[in-house]
Formats: C-alpha cells, structure tokens, sequence
C-alpha cells in the first residue's frame, strides 16, 4: 500500500484536479448506489409500497392529498425520485459493469489468439470484427435483444431482461478490445522473452496467458473504463427506446424515457435528476478514463 | 323557382370549387393494423379505411343514421325479416369498375367468412341477395329491427378486384397471416391510397370521382397520415407545427395545447370503455372472490385524477353511456376498500398471493401503459405480483384475443350503440362466429340464448329487460374489471373546422378550413 502512495501513478493523480474530482464522483455514486436500501427513504421497486396519489408532487413540495413530501419530487405512479434514481443506478451500474467484463474477456481473448496465431484464424476473427464495426453498436444491442425478447416466454423474460442488456450490449462492444489486444499481441510476440519461453519448451497457451497476456493489459484497463461509460449510456439509450428495462423497474434511461413525457406540461423534475445523474456518472467516468490513459501511455507524457 | 334552385346551386357547387386545396397531416399514436377492411374490427383500423372504403350507412355527428352507399332502406312489410336497402347510382370504386348490388352481397358474405373480425355484427344475417343491379335483400333469422345499426363499420369491396387479386377472404392477423388487400385497397370512398409504410407513413389523395363530391365539403385533397408514438414527440409535432391534427392529445399537455394561439383543442366524451380481462378457467383468478377482490383492490378515483389528470369518467360497467342498456346504476363503480379485498383473498385461500403477468398495449388507449402500472401497484397492495408487459398493439391484440392472456388490458367502443354488440363480442361463449373477444372463458349457455334472442326480439320493452338480465349476470361474474370511459382531445390547427366525433373517427371528406 505504502508502495501506492509513493509511486509516479498516485503522485499524478494528486495533481490533476480533473482525476480527483471525477475519482469521488464515480466513487459517490457507486458508493450510493450499493447502500441504496439505506440511503433511500422508499424502496421504489416495491410496487405495492406506492401510492399513486403521491404523483406528480413537485421536489420539496407537499403532496396535496397524502400530505407527503420528496427532497426531488415524484413521478407519474407516485415513486420517490431520489430512491428511484439511486435503485435505478444499481440497474445502470451492474449492466454496465457485467457488460464491460463480458466485452473484455471476449476481446481479450479473440485479440490474443488472433495476435497470437495469425494466418486464417486471425482473419476470421478480424473480418468478423471489422464486419460488426460497420453497425452502430446500438444496433447490434437492439437486434440481439429483439430477437431474446421474442424467443422468451413473458414470465422469464422480465427477469432475463437485465441478462439479455448485459450480453447484447457486451456483444456489441468487445470489437475495440481485441483490435487493441491484437496490436499489442503482434508487437509482444516477437520479442526475445517469448522466445525464450519457445526454447524451455512451453505450449502456445502458456506463453499466451502467462506470458504475453500481462504485458498488453495496461491499454485494457483504459478501454474498459470508457467502454464502461459507453454501455452506461447504451444501457440508458436501450432503456430510453423502450427495449430495455421494464417501467416497473427503471433504470436512469427508463425513468428518462419517462420523464420526457412530462416536459411540456411543466413536469420538469422528473426528467432533469435522473438525465443530470446520467450525465455525472458518464462523464466523470471519461474524464477519468482520459486521464488514465494519458497517465499510463509513456508516449504521450 | 326551379330557376332560384338552380342559381343557388351553382353557387353552392361554385363555392365548393374555389375552396382552397390542401394537406392535411393527421398523426395519432398507432398505425391501421391492416388495410384489410373486414379482417380488424379496431378503431384506428377501422379509421383509416373509412377514408378509402364506404358502407351502406353512416352515421352523423350526432350518432343519427344517414345514407352513404344505400340511399333507402327498410324492412319488407309483408316479410319483418328481409331489410331492403337501394343502392346509390353511378358510384365507382377507385380502379374505374362500377359499384353495384354484386359487390354488396360479395361484400358482406366476406365480412361474415372465417378470418373475420366483423362476423359478430352479422351474427342474425341469413342471406344476402341481390334483387337488382341496384337493390339488395338483407334476410336475418326473425326480424331483426336493429341490423342497421351494425352496418355502419361495414365496408363495401370491389367483387371483381377481390377475385382477381384472390382477396375474396379477409386474412387472419392473429395467425401472422397477409394478403394483397392487407397493403392494397379499392374503395369507393373518399381518398385514394397512394402509399403506405407501416407504423411510418400512409399518404391519401383526394378521389377526382367521389360521389359525395357535391355532398360534403371536401376541401383536403391529400391525406399525410403519420403514427407518431411518443407522446412527448407527438404533441410537440403539433407545437411546431409539423402535423395539422392529432387525435389524442396527451392528457398532461392539454393546457399548453389549447393555451397556443395556433392550435385549438377539441373535447367530446367517448364512445370507448377501458377495462381489464381475467381468465376465469385457469390459475388464480377463477375463483371469483379473487376477482371480486381485484375489483375493489383498483382506486378509480386516483387513476382519473392522477394518471388520467381528470379526463375520464370511471365506470362499473364495460359499456359506454351512448349505448343501449345504460343505466346509472350500472355505471355506479364500486368503492375502493383494501381492507375488503384482503379478506375476499384471503376466504379464495390465496392470502399469500400469487403471480400473474399483465398483458398491456402501449399505443392504443390514452395513457394505456400508465394505468397498467398503476394497477400493478394497486394488486401488490393485496398480494398479488403483477408482470407488466406492455407491447404495442398490434403484438398485443393476438395474445389478449388468443386466450392465452390471464389478466390483460382492452378498450371497447360500441359502434351500434346497442349492448347486444358489447355481449356478442365479449360475453358469448367463443364459438367460430360469436364471443371473438371473449378470451376468458366465460361461458353461459343460459346468457348465451339470451343474447342470441335480442337479434330477434320486435318487443323493445321485452329486448331491454333481457339486455338488463345478461347484465346482471355479466356483473355477477366479474370477468371484467371496468376502469373508466374515455375522453376525446383532439388537437388541431385553429382554421380547422371539424366536428369531434364520439366514435374517435374523423371523416375527411368533412373537415373545412376557415
């Protein structure tokens, strides 16, 4: 730990005001987003603790009917924003989490074989690749839930759909990491330690994961944190276009979608918290994947 | 004086001449289903080909029967049971072929053939015949007094378009079918098809040889249809100006709609009751104090003053105040009592509750998807969990009419204005050619007879107390959980002169700008 402290990386870190504010931000909002069940006045997710007449009551005001009030108001169906937003953010967190990881270890790997072996097997998986790059990869997302949408049955469905928002955004990401894991792979394969690994007589996947796996990881971790943002917002734009998850659940891209229903007739709150909420993760998320990449990549100092 | 008539004639088709030609943009939130004019019996559906198709008769803003197709009509003297109707000389479909009494009686053999959504509203019709060129004999098992009201959906197509086109049966939309008349059409009416790209864009253009050319204003000469989803994106269409009239403006933007000096905002109850359906053979909700309990587990009050803002009025009943049979004790809901509804559930034996998946269209009815999660909320306050699944309506009408539904969200205008057309599609047994819509398996041999009989019962006192008896028996069995009847916002560009119909169905041919 001592050794953190005393290194280039933390030295950095405390010096860029951009990094350490993004830092507590993401830090905050994960943080809540975890202790949601005990920072949240209400459990929103539990449909039969609402009560509709709380609709529509503006941040702060007092409900005219029930007499209740909310620090950031309510929704159309009576549901706490405040509580809503962080149990949402749990939603937007873990799909975008799993999303990455699922992402990461497909690209990681199709990267390093097709690095690594080369000849057809590397230009299939490339092809492929640069076949899916030509899709918006919120197309891909919407195509792939569509087709699970419709091949499960409603009761499961509804439980499957955080699942299929998991894989159908991970399928539609996983292209950068294996571009970035092949370049490197093609780089690293061709120094002295991996022949020397050669000569003692190792097998190709010993030298590939004990070997050359943990010299291409630094730019991984730069991808994976933008790519984190990116499935936080397809995630959102999913949930906005409705594919994603149910009303009775939403995450920030439903209670969005929602939102913007109520903007004309003056509802603005509805819309404004969840969309800022959004906007703060996302972007401190970037702006802390930005400087980590300038940190970690040595020629761009 | 025949000089005086013909002067004010000319002036009269002079000023219809010189009215200017335009487009109107007309936007709601769902598409037409089908172009096939017998294969839906749905509201957009039927809309939309009111605009290319005609029928016999129509009926005016004031819900009177008029004369479109058939000019005369009326029951033989000497035979109650045979309606005569005259037809309207020199009228054509679009394709330039002349409509005569053949087309009449291939019409309403197909809208009484399998695939059918309209077999119902001839359900008493025996035989069609043609008498004439001109003249078409109705023959119905007894006298059916009331057949006329259940023509006015009743759309008339070309015989021989139909044969040649090999459309002579309408398609099955629940079954996936299509067929050449589900994107084609040859009508008589109004406008003419021009194009169409499902739940994207249909353009009309005005016929150059309608026979009501003289008859109505028709001023629009073409016809920009757009389904535009999102409320939001919807009455911000209108705001900007990009669409003239929409039918159904979001109940949240109603101030800020009629508040605009362009804009004009036109209201009128609705012929349309909105309500929940339970299967009552499997699962749960057989029991009937389980549907009993659901019944009085649902707060109409809030639902109208929260998720509808106060624009609707909430029933008991699944029938609108238009209709026949109407009484204000029916309509009377019953009163919101958690407490009750807890105790009914817990004498069924399920105090611990039970699952049920909630099937909802979201583009259908005003704020369809809000009231199913307010329902939601509403069953967990008694224990039961509720799945909502909420599609557009062309995914959900199928599932909730195929019986595979166990608790589902459908509205129900009444055309005839008669309770015998809400029984014959919703309460009948479901039979090849009755209780279509009747997907939760009530079946009541005893009501069954009573609602057959109305289709021939002369004695109107006699007719109503049976109307009033099946629905006792309707609401004794509570297969229906009624929320509340609709209220129409149509918005609409203020030099627009044009008449809310109750039925939610604007003719253009009759709309005028000032």
């Amino acid at each position: 730990m001592e050794r953190f402290f005393r290194s280039d990386f933390f030295y950095h870190f405390c010096h860029a005001p951009v990094a350490i504010v993004s830092f507590i931000t993401i830090i905050l909002i994960i943080l809540s987003a975890i202790f949601a069940n005990l920072i949240a006045p209400t459990n929103p997710f539990d449909p039969s603790s609402l009560n509709l007449m709380n609709g529509f009551t503006p941040p702060l005001e007092t409900n005219e009917f029930t007499g209740e009030s909310f620090l950031l108001g309510t929704d159309d169906q009576g549901r706490d924003l405040f509580s809503t937003i962080l149990y949402g953010l749990r939603i937007s967190l873990f799909v975008g989490l799993m999303a990455v990881f699922l992402a990461m270890v497909m690209g990681v790997l199709l990267g390093l074989i097709a690095g690594f072996l080369g000849g057809w097997i590397d230009s299939i998986i490339m092809r492929f690749a640069d076949i899916q790059m030509t899709f918006p990869s919120i197309l891909v997302a919407m195509l792939i839930y569509g087709v699970a949408r419709g091949i499960l049955p409603p009761e499961v469905r509804y439980e499957m759909s955080i699942v299929v928002l998991i894989i159908s955004i991970g399928l539609s990401e996983w292209v950068p990491f294996a571009r970035t894991v092949r370049g490197s792979t093609l780089v690293e394969k061709e120094k002295e330690y991996v022949t020397a690994a050669k000569m003692i007589g190792l097998n190709r996947q010993q030298i590939m994961v004990r070997h050359i796996l943990p010299n291409v990881l630094s730019p991984v971790l730069v991808i994976a944190t933008i790519t984190f943002a990116l499935a936080i917002i397809a995630e959102a734009t999913l949930s906005f276009l409705g594919v994603g998850v149910p009303t009775t659940k939403p995450s920030l891209g439903t209670l969005i979608r929602i939102g913007q229903d109520f903007l004309f007739s003056g509802e603005w709150w509805i819309l404004l918290f969840p969309a800022i909420t959004l906007l703060a993760l996302a972007l401190s998320i970037n702006l802390f994947g930005d400087w980590l990449r300038d940190t970690l990549n040595p020629k761009l100092k | 004086m025949i000089k005086h008539l013909l002067i004010s004639a000319a002036i009269v088709t002079a000023s219809f001449a010189t009215a200017s030609a335009e487009t109107v943009r007309w936007a709601r939130a769902g598409d037409s289903i089908t172009m096939d004019p017998h294969a839906q019996n749905e509201g957009p559906t039927h809309t939309l080909s009111h605009q290319i198709y005609d029928t016999l008769l129509q009926r005016d803003m004031a819900g009177a029967i008029i004369p479109s197709l058939a000019t005369e009509w009326a029951a033989l003297k000497d035979n109650p049971s045979v309606w005569r109707f005259k037809l309207r000389q020199g009228v054509s479909f679009h394709d330039g072929s002349k409509f005569n009494s053949e087309d009449v009686v291939f019409s309403l053999n197909r809208a009484m053939a399998d695939g059918s959504e309209m077999k119902e509203l001839l359900s008493s019709v025996k035989e069609v015949r043609a008498v004439d060129s001109h003249t078409v004999d109705i023959e119905t098992n007894g006298a059916n007094p009331l057949l006329i009201n259940n023509l006015t959906n009743m759309f008339m197509m070309d015989k021989t378009w139909s044969e040649n086109n090999k459309v002579t049966t309408p398609h099955d939309v629940a079954k996936g079918e299509t067929n050449f008349a589900t994107m084609n059409t040859n009508g008589t009416g109004a406008f003419i098809l021009v194009s169409r790209a499902v739940d994207e864009k249909t353009v009309l253009k005005a016929n150059p040889n309608y026979w009501g050319k003289n008859l109505y204003p028709n001023q629009v000469t073409e016809i920009v249809y757009t389904p535009i989803q999102s409320s939001a994106t919807r009455v911000a269409a209108l705001l900007s100006g990009e669409v003239d009239i929409i039918q159904d403006v979001p109940v949240q933007d109603l101030g800020r709609v009629s508040s605009s000096s362009a804009l004009q905002l036109a209201t009128a109850a609705q012929n349309r009751v909105i309500f929940f359906g339970l299967d009552t053979v499997n699962g749960p909700t057989a029991e009937l104090k389980v549907r009993q309990a659901m019944n009085i587990a649902i707060n109409r009050d809030s639902i109208k003053k929260v998720v509808m803002r106060g624009q609707s009025d909430p029933t008991g009943v699944i029938m609108p105040p238009f209709v026949n049979g109407w009484t204000e004790a029916l309509n009377k809901y019953p009163k919101y009592d958690l407490e009750k509804a807890k105790s009914l559930m817990k004498e069924a034996g399920h105090e611990n509750g039970f699952d049920l998946v909630l099937n909802c269209p979201n583009d259908r009815y005003i704020n369809d998807e809000s009231i199913c999660q307010a329902a939601v909320g509403m069953m967990a306050k008694i224990g039961i969990n509720v799945t909502l699944d909420a599609k557009p309506k062309a995914q959900h009408f199928p599932i909730a009419k195929g019986g595979d539904a166990d608790f589902y969200m459908l509205g129900w205008g009444v055309p005839t204005f008669d309770s015998h057309y809400i029984f014959n599609y919703l309460v009948h047994t479901q039979t090849s050619d009755r209780g279509s819509w009747n997907p939760t398996g009530y079946s009541n041999a005893n009501v069954d007879s009573m609602i057959e009989s109305l289709e021939s019962e002369t004695n109107l006192k006699k007719r109503d107390d049976t109307i009033a008896k099946i629905w006792a028996e309707v609401q004794k069995a509570q297969m229906y959980l009624p929320i509340h009847n609709q209220v129409l916002n149509w918005g609409m560009r203020k030099d627009i002169d044009f008449d809310v119909q109750p039925e939610d169905t604007p003719h253009f041919q009759f709309l005028k700008f000032n």
